[in-house]
């Protein structure tokens, strides 16, 4: 589904990704773990293909096309969807008409969605303007159940809400992961792929993970189980992912 | 008071006086516009492009919706009809032979001797609108107004004045622009708006001119105690220069006035667009709020706000998108506290459109200018309802334009 090749990225000029080498298989979720500061964010952003996030080496693949030069509605047109952690306000510009905008061509019973996320109230306020940290998260949500994406890149779904609030979003990325898909193909266990960047590990009480990855300093450390990398990060830290990967060249 | 003569001589000697703002304009340039014009009985009789040229500036032909409808066409009223017998409608000049008090409301608020424009405004004893609604009267729909330019290279001078009595309420839409086809004109108009005590007026002006048109508007407001006065302001097609800066006077306590601008300044297109509010009653509160946009022209957002007299509120709120190089915004915002307990604050933003915002929307799937035509459209909207729906429509096409030429 998604192929990172040696990416290396610069914002400014200074460098924060560095030689990065990821895979997303299709039906897969696949999560990134990292300390503060690894540049878990800046990759997400630049997956999605946001400015000023230069890309000065490396490859991104999608579904086998190469998308590293691609804008950033083209990206969203073949598939990839994302939730950031601090979208801008958009003043003026109703909820409900963005939702009506993005779902143009798919059926999404928008009534029934908003209720759901319990954001029927929010419809009429203005995109993320006053919004609390789990408003802001659903409302992301409900925006990318009317995108319907492949490929849902989602930066810390948990920060910043509430105990009832992660139950509630744990749930609808579960649901809106294996939902069926635009691109599913029968013979995989779910339609969409997922790359979800977590702290705490909050959202796996919600949502199966495949794949983990633990990114430090730019680049990516190791790959492996993503539970025992929970366990491990938990009781260790991830000085001792660093020692590893220094180790291992 | 002063006498005919003396306005009359007044006026004669401010004819060349330029004006503060704006571009100077030589008013013997033109032709003073006719007052020899066709009478409209019903305005759906009028050909498709006349009704359209209506629409465009919130003119609905089909009068259903309206307590009254009036045109004027150059210098003269083409129609003149009422639906609501309880408030009047009416020409100036007719309303002046009616009632002999009307005469103390005439150049009462727009000195005649503040520039060329009021001078010539006043020596070509300019017609208008008058309305009235009197003491408690509250009409359910608004009445509408026209004042169109017929011909090219013209000057046309219009002298309004509205009146909202005590506890009555109104409101109003008032379309300006030119026939299709004039392209060069001058269009002159000095509107008196007087509401009484308790009155409450909702005045909205929808601009739609030509390329080479210039225009001065000099309005003044007098409220009184607990009068409400909002005006909504819409400018979104070309013109050469508007340059306007209607005052409102909070003359009695606890009086309230709220101006909305949204604007769109095109190449060649100069807009000094202001609005002035004096606090000279206790507990009056006041609202000025812009919001403009240049793809090339220049935009002056003007807010004064004067604080005379204690416990007054005022906000001024100027914010001003650059959509392309070329453009201009320059956003003057002048407070002023004569008095210690007043609280009048401003917030004045300038610039391009975030392009965060604009990537937000395109990682959402929507086109830059789709994105870019999205984020217009919220920022234009500060909630002006009640305008017809073919204008409502005429105003989305313009925006998504916009939105097209930005990107």
């Amino acid at each position: 589904m998604l192929e990172i090749k040696d990416l290396t990225v610069e914002i400014g000029g200074r460098k924060i990704l560095n030689k990065v080498n990821l895979k997303v298989e299709q039906g897969s979720t696949t999560v990134l773990f990292g300390p503060n500061g690894a540049g878990k964010s800046a990759l997400l952003m630049t997956l999605m293909g946001f400015s000023g996030y230069d890309i000065v080496g490396g490859q991104i693949l999608f579904k086998g096309e190469d998308i590293t030069h691609l804008s950033v509605n083209e990206r969203a047109e073949r598939g990839l969807g994302i939730m950031t952690q601090r979208p801008p306000n958009l003043t003026g510009v109703k909820l409900k008409d963005l939702v009506k905008v993005i779902s143009n061509d798919h059926s999404l019973d928008t009534e029934a969605a908003s209720k759901k996320l319990d954001m029927d109230r929010f419809m009429d306020r203005d995109v993320n303007v006053g919004f609390s940290g789990g408003e802001i998260k659903r409302s992301e949500l409900l925006q990318l159940s009317a995108q319907n994406p492949c490929l849902y890149l989602l930066d810390e779904p948990e920060s910043g809400v509430d105990l009832v609030s992660i139950e509630e979003i744990g749930t609808t990325i579960d649901e809106l992961l294996s939902s069926r898909s635009k691109c599913s193909v029968d013979h995989h266990k779910r339609g969409n792929s997922a790359l979800i960047i977590t702290h705490t590990g909050q959202v796996l009480d919600y949502v199966e993970p495949d794949v983990g990855y633990i990114l430090c300093n730019g680049t990516v450390m190791c790959r492996g189980n993503p539970r025992e990398m929970l366990k491990e990060i938990k009781a260790q830290g991830y000085q001792e992912c660093i020692e590893c990967k220094v180790a291992r060249l | 008071m002063q006498s005919g003569t003396s306005l009359k001589e007044r006026a004669e000697k401010a004819i060349e006086k330029s004006a503060m703002y704006g571009e100077d304009f030589d008013l013997n340039e033109f032709e003073v516009a006719t007052r020899e014009v066709p009478q409209t009985e019903d305005l759906e009789d009028l050909d498709d492009e006349f009704k359209q040229t209506l629409l465009n500036v919130g003119v609905l032909t089909d009068d259903k919706e309206r307590s009254g409808s009036f045109l004027m066409l150059d210098n003269a009223v083409s129609h003149s009809s009422l639906k609501d017998p309880n408030i009047e409608l009416m020409s100036l000049h007719e309303a002046l032979e009616k009632h002999d008090w009307l005469k103390d409301y005439s150049w009462k608020l727009v000195a005649v001797d503040a520039d060329k424009y009021t001078a010539k405004s006043y020596l070509e004893n300019a017609n208008g609108y008058f309305i009235r609604a009197p003491a408690g009267q509250k009409s359910s729909m608004p009445v509408q107004t026209c004042l169109m330019m017929g011909h090219k290279d013209v000057a046309q001078t219009v002298h309004n004045i509205l009146i909202v009595e005590e506890d009555a309420k109104l409101d109003v839409i008032t379309g300006c622009t030119t026939k299709k086809g004039v392209e060069r004109a001058m269009h002159l108009g000095i509107s008196e708006i007087y509401v009484k005590k308790g009155g409450v007026l909702n005045f909205t002006m929808i601009h739609n001119w030509a390329g080479d048109v210039g225009v001065r508007p000099r309005t003044v407001i007098h409220l009184e105690e607990g009068a409400s006065f909002v005006n909504n302001y819409i400018l979104l097609k070309p013109v050469r220069s508007i340059q306007s800066y209607p005052t409102a006077i909070l003359d009695g306590e606890g009086a309230f006035a709220r101006f909305h601008t949204i604007a769109v300044a095109h190449p060649g297109s100069e807009l000094d667009l202001g609005s002035r509010v004096l606090f000279n009653a206790p507990n009056t509160k006041a609202e000025l709020i812009s919001r403009t946009i240049t793809t090339g022209g220049k935009v002056i957002a003007r807010g004064e706000m004067v604080a005379n007299e204690p416990h007054c509120k005022g906000h001024l709120e100027c914010h001003g998108l650059v959509l392309k190089d070329g453009g201009t915004q320059l956003a003057i915002p002048v407070l002023e506290a004569n008095v210690a307990d007043v609280e009048l604050t401003h917030e004045a933003a300038v610039g391009r459109i975030a392009r965060e915002q604009v990537e937000y929307l395109m990682a959402r799937g929507l086109s830059e200018e789709d994105a870019v035509g999205m984020i217009v459209r919220g920022f234009l909207d500060v909630g002006i309802t009640g305008l017809p729906e073919e204008l409502a429509k005429d105003i989305d096409d313009t925006i998504a334009q916009i939105g097209k030429d930005a990107v």
